[in-house]
């Protein structure tokens, strides 16, 4: 029988590759660093090819590189699919001697936390996720923050008092995108009302100009994203109307429709968490206090920054510019009386969302926004 | 706003009357390529790359078309030359396209160029009702009915067509009649990485002039999918892709209109059309033995 | 012109052989790619090949890695011999995955010995399921396993989707994706060895897909019912004659194909996740069919098969993390050896002759001698 065979031929495959490989010098022994660079770690869901999230995060790591020089030597791997190949490349990073390990996507959370309680000595630092431990901190940026400024400009433009908005999944962060807009909107404008599409993706253009041409279909004529892509910019540019970018400044592909861009400024973050790793005053936030190891800044940390208002009058550039030094004050947005789209108060009089309720009592339509909350 | 919303269906279905009228062809002569992904891919970051340092779009639509070939031929190559399994070699063919339209389309990341010059016909397209639906699109969605007419003629009436059926039917006999089985599957394989490399340009020059790695994010496979659906007729994958594109647009705009159907239902409904559909034509026996390639997915070898 | 003629004995010399020159030419090509792109080829093929499992954890990875590809290749060996292209393992994967889940979430207080048998017949019986649809309607119908399989696996993707995200989320995961943790009886546990202790991610899956493949291996080699399918792909003809009902068979390696790939999923879950989330799978089902021609549809080659190409996966994430490599250009690599590989094998199946056109009456000569 010829399958006898098999396991001899594909051995072969294993055997020849190894012969060929083990005449190779190991080259990653040679390195005897002469003074130890800090070693930092990143992990990618996606390629920075996607000119969104990961990207944003690239041109961060590339800062911190630059910021630091020869003190720090950094790594990423791309393409770590949310499952156990993320703890094996965790894993992987924390052996090869890495002294620091960024995790840019959600799904690292519970693969980050397993390995970090293996390797002590590493410190762990896991973006968007709510899971802490002796030695895995987190962090966030406030992008909604961003968004109620984007209400407020889209609450003055819109002659159709119709406004578009693309949204990724229903997750904690995309409803306090959603609204902290939607309140923004109107308190500029309270007949405007905001149609949201739920794309159940961060990233597929085609989709998103599908869903944009939706929109202005249906007659909006200003659009916002929580999506990472340009394509709804670019839609919006061909339809001659405005709308907001996403994660980086998009004016490139919008020179017309840009009103202004939220860009995910990363470095700060990584910059002020490796420098507390080199002068030893890193900490997390394990114990009482949950929150003590969070890193969660935004506009007045330079975290989340605004491209420059354009194409818009000046009475509105004057608003968003007024809102941004509101919320760089330290405005809470989430402040009550804030009513859903049924007339429910839920934030009372007085009341306001701390770090911890924003991610539990955010989800409902506010005032503003059209039909029923998915699921 | 209906016209709107059925524009944008129409628009939304080019790619895939393009990719899959391609792969009607192929799958006609009797082979099954799964790799229209990486074709669409590699035609996709050929196209943008071309039109954008050429300033052309003509040159970068030629320029996605020849570079699905190319991949295409690796595909002809292994498969009708090596006689390699098809559905392995097709899906090698997208892990290979999809990696290397990513690496060619690293420097393009981040830039931007126009839309191909729209020919809407001044007088023709302000006709009430149907002028704007009509007669308002781009060169490319013409293109993709022309194409269509032109595989429907070529199948059904030209001696060429008869010969490529007759070879995807039984290819024993073929040879045996003196046709060249391979030659023709080869051609036909190239006709496929030409369509889909188009289909592919489409994306990133037409509905959202960018270039993002693996931006077709599965049409390729519904390309697949229409070819069956349409149970191997030219004239049924445009209406196979209507209704894709049709079901896509719906979903989008019910949301916006406030439904609260969960959107991944909604998603299913193309899939679950294309099964029964599927059945229906499999049930009506002379019915499915007329149009379905007898040896699709068969290697075939002359020496044998 | 390119000429094969089928060989009827198939030595080990030429195997061998044929396996070098094509990984030879995998390692020259991947080299030209590397040094065009400005790295070090030798260092880059290293970290390719041999970096992966240069230390006994890592090999150890290696394995969970393939663990997958194995359990649903030695099931999809079954279906290719009989000629039924199955190649929807992916949903079935998923299928498998969210019995598997239900079972684990919501009758997790039965007896804890009782819970990981209930889930693996779960999970079983979740991809045969999703397997006996294509199956019905093949027999029922004659339509085309190929696309109905495949368009099952988009549903299924898209059924986890929601589940995951409506009905089966855990109320405290702050509206994430997110099931809630399987209770610890429904998490298939690590392997401990006495002195070593536990090696990386290993676990009873795994020492599970290696049995389950030589019992697939000696099913089809030993048993009625790998000789009924062999037969059937082989020759349907003589198989009916020899009162093989073509139907039965047609369910039945659907249905062994659909297990496996079921059984995956619940293994990958429950081993490696502990919950459901939006993906299970990451392409599995789909490279498990490249493991299952690679391993020319034998079961005990799926084991070494499966390695080999989890062994190009993780070798991608290791020339990145030392060199830098971008991930599309591990993709290129990887088609390459895909591409060789299979070429690799029509020169061990076949005498490939050049045949140019005068050579007409060598070729009508070899026809004579090859044999069909």
């Amino acid at each position: 029988m010829q399958g006898n065979r098999i396991p001899l031929i594909l051995g072969a495959i294993l055997v020849v590759a190894a012969a060929a490989m083990f005449l190779i010098p190991k080259k990653e022994q040679e390195e005897v660093a002469s003074a130890e660079p800090l070693k930092v770690g990143f992990l990618y869901l996606t390629t920075p090819g996607d000119h969104g999230w990961t990207y944003a995060h690239e041109l961060a790591r590339q800062e911190v590189q630059a910021h630091f020089g020869d003190k720090v030597e950094t790594t990423f791997v791309e393409n770590v699919p949310e499952g156990p190949d993320a703890e094996r490349v965790v894993r992987e990073l924390a052996r090869n001697g890495s002294d620091v390990i960024f995790g840019t996507s959600f799904g690292y959370m519970d693969p980050m936390l397993k390995v970090s309680k293996e390797f002590p000595d590493v410190k762990f630092e896991h973006i968007t996720g709510y899971k802490r431990s002796g030695n895995m901190a987190t962090g966030n940026i406030r992008f909604y923050e961003g968004r109620y400024v984007q209400g407020i400009v889209a609450g003055m433009m819109t002659k159709t008092n119709k406004i578009g908005y693309i949204a990724p999944f229903p997750i904690p962060e995309a409803y306090q995108g959603l609204n902290a807009f939607a309140i923004g909107m109107r308190e500029a404008n309270p007949n405007a009302e905001i149609m949201v599409i739920w794309a159940n993706t961060w990233a597929d253009p085609v989709k998103e100009a599908d869903a944009a041409k939706v929109l202005v279909a249906q007659g909006a004529d200003v659009m916002a994203q929580h999506t990472d892509t340009p394509a709804m910019l670019q839609t919006a540019e061909k339809a001659g109307i405005h709308g907001f970018g996403q994660a980086s400044d998009m004016k490139e592909f919008a020179p017309n429709a840009q009103l202004f861009s939220s860009v995910n400024n990363w470095a700060p973050y990584y910059i002020a968490k490796i420098e507390q790793v080199l002068d030893g005053s890193w900490t997390t936030g394990e114990g009482p206090d949950h929150w003590a190891g969070n890193t969660w800044k935004g506009m007045a940390d330079n975290y989340l920054e605004l491209t420059a208002f354009e194409n818009m009058p000046a009475d509105v550039k004057a608003a968003a510019e007024a809102a941004a030094a509101k919320v760089e004050g330290g405005y809470n947005i989430f402040t009550g009386p804030i009513k859903d789209n049924k007339g429910k108060i839920v934030i009372k009089a007085g009341d306001a969302l701390d770090d911890g309720r924003l991610w539990s009592d955010v989800f409902f339509y506010a005032e503003g926004i059209q039909g029923e909350m998915p699921g | 706003m209906l016209e709107d919303l059925i524009l944008t269906v129409l628009m939304t279905s080019v790619p895939l009357v393009y990719a899959a009228t391609g792969e009607l062809v192929v799958e006609r002569s009797g082979v099954l390529n799964l790799g229209v992904e990486g074709m669409m891919l590699m035609g996709a970051v050929a196209a943008f790359g071309v039109a954008m340092v050429s300033g052309s779009l003509v040159l970068g639509v030629m320029a996605g078309a020849i570079a699905g070939m190319l991949t295409a031929s690796l595909f002809g190559i292994l498969v009708l030359g090596f006689a390699t399994n098809q559905v392995a070699t097709g899906l090698a063919l997208t892990i290979f396209g999809t990696g290397l339209s990513g690496l060619a389309g690293a420097p393009l990341i981040g830039k931007a160029i126009e839309g191909l010059p729209q020919i809407s016909l001044p007088v023709l397209s302000d006709l009430p009702l149907v002028g704007k639906l009509v007669f308002s699109h781009d060169l490319l969605a013409y293109g993709a009915v022309a194409m269509v007419a032109v595989v429907a003629y070529f199948l059904k009436r030209s001696r060429a067509g008869l010969v490529l059926r007759a070879i995807g039917d039984n290819h024993d006999s073929a040879h045996a009649l003196g046709y060249p089985v391979l030659g023709v599957r080869f051609a036909a394989v190239l006709f496929g990485g030409f369509m889909a490399g188009i289909g592919g340009a489409y994306l990133p020059l037409m509905l959202t002039p960018h270039w993002a790695e693996g931006m077709t994010a599965g049409r390729g496979w519904i390309s697949l999918a229409l070819v069956v659906f349409a149970s191997w007729m030219p004239w049924r994958v445009l209406v196979g892709a209507l209704i894709f594109g049709g079901i896509t647009i719906m979903q989008l705009a019910g949301q916006a209109e406030g439904w609260t159907v969960p959107s991944q239902f909604l998603s299913m409904l193309p899939y679950l059309a294309t099964i029964i559909v599927l059945v229906l034509i499999s049930r009506n026996r002379d019915f499915a033995l007329a149009n379905s390639p007898a040896c699709l997915g068969r290697a075939f070898r002359p020496g044998k | 012109m390119i000429n094969l003629v089928p060989r009827k004995e198939i030595p080990l010399r030429l195997t061998l052989t044929t396996t070098a020159v094509a990984v030879g030419l995998t390692l020259l090509a991947g080299a030209g790619i590397f040094g065009i792109l400005g790295y070090d080829p030798l260092a880059a093929l290293y970290q390719f090949f041999i970096a992966p499992v240069s230390r006994g954890y890592q090999v150890a990875d290696l394995f969970v890695k393939a663990c997958p590809l194995i359990i649903i290749a030695s099931g999809l060996v079954f279906s290719y011999r009989a000629n039924v292209w199955n190649i929807g393992a992916e949903g079935q994967m998923i299928l498998g995955a969210l019995f598997s889940g239900y079972v684990a979430l919501y009758w997790g207080g039965m007896p804890a010995p009782l819970l990981l048998p209930v889930m693996i017949l779960a999970g079983v019986l979740g991809g045969l399921a999703w397997a006996m649809i294509p199956a019905i309607l093949k027999t029922r119908f004659n339509t085309n396993e190929i696309l109905v399989s495949l368009m099952l696996t988009y549903v299924a993707a898209l059924f986890i989707d929601w589940t995951v995200r409506g009905p089966w989320r855990d109320p405290m995961s702050f509206g994430f994706p997110l099931t809630p943790m399987y209770p610890d009886a429904g998490l298939i546990p690590k392997v401990d060895l006495p002195v070593i202790g536990r090696l990386a991610q290993l676990h009873w899956g795994v020492v599970g897909a290696l049995v389950l493949s030589l019992v697939a291996w000696f099913v089809l080699r030993r048993t009625m019912v790998g000789f009924q399918v062999k037969v059937m792909g082989d020759a349907p003809r003589a198989g009916r004659f020899a009162g093989f009902s073509p139907a039965l068979v047609t369910v039945l390696v659907l249905a062994i194909s659909g297990g496996a790939a079921g059984l995956a999923g619940m293994v990958e879950a429950s081993a490696n996740i502990g919950q459901l989330q939006p993906n299970i799978s990451f392409g599995y089902g789909f490279t498990a069919i490249i493991v299952a021609f690679l391993a020319r549809l034998n079961p005990l080659g799926v084991i070494i098969a499966g390695l080999v190409v989890a062994l190009a996966e993780m070798g991608g994430d290791s020339a990145q993390i030392a060199m830098g490599i971008p991930k599309v250009v591990t993709g290129v690599f990887k088609g390459i050896l895909l591409f060789m590989l299979l070429a690799g094998e029509t020169f061990n199946r076949y005498h490939v002759e050049l045949r140019l056109p005068g050579a007409a009456a060598r070729a009508a000569a070899a026809k004579e001698t090859g044999g069909a």
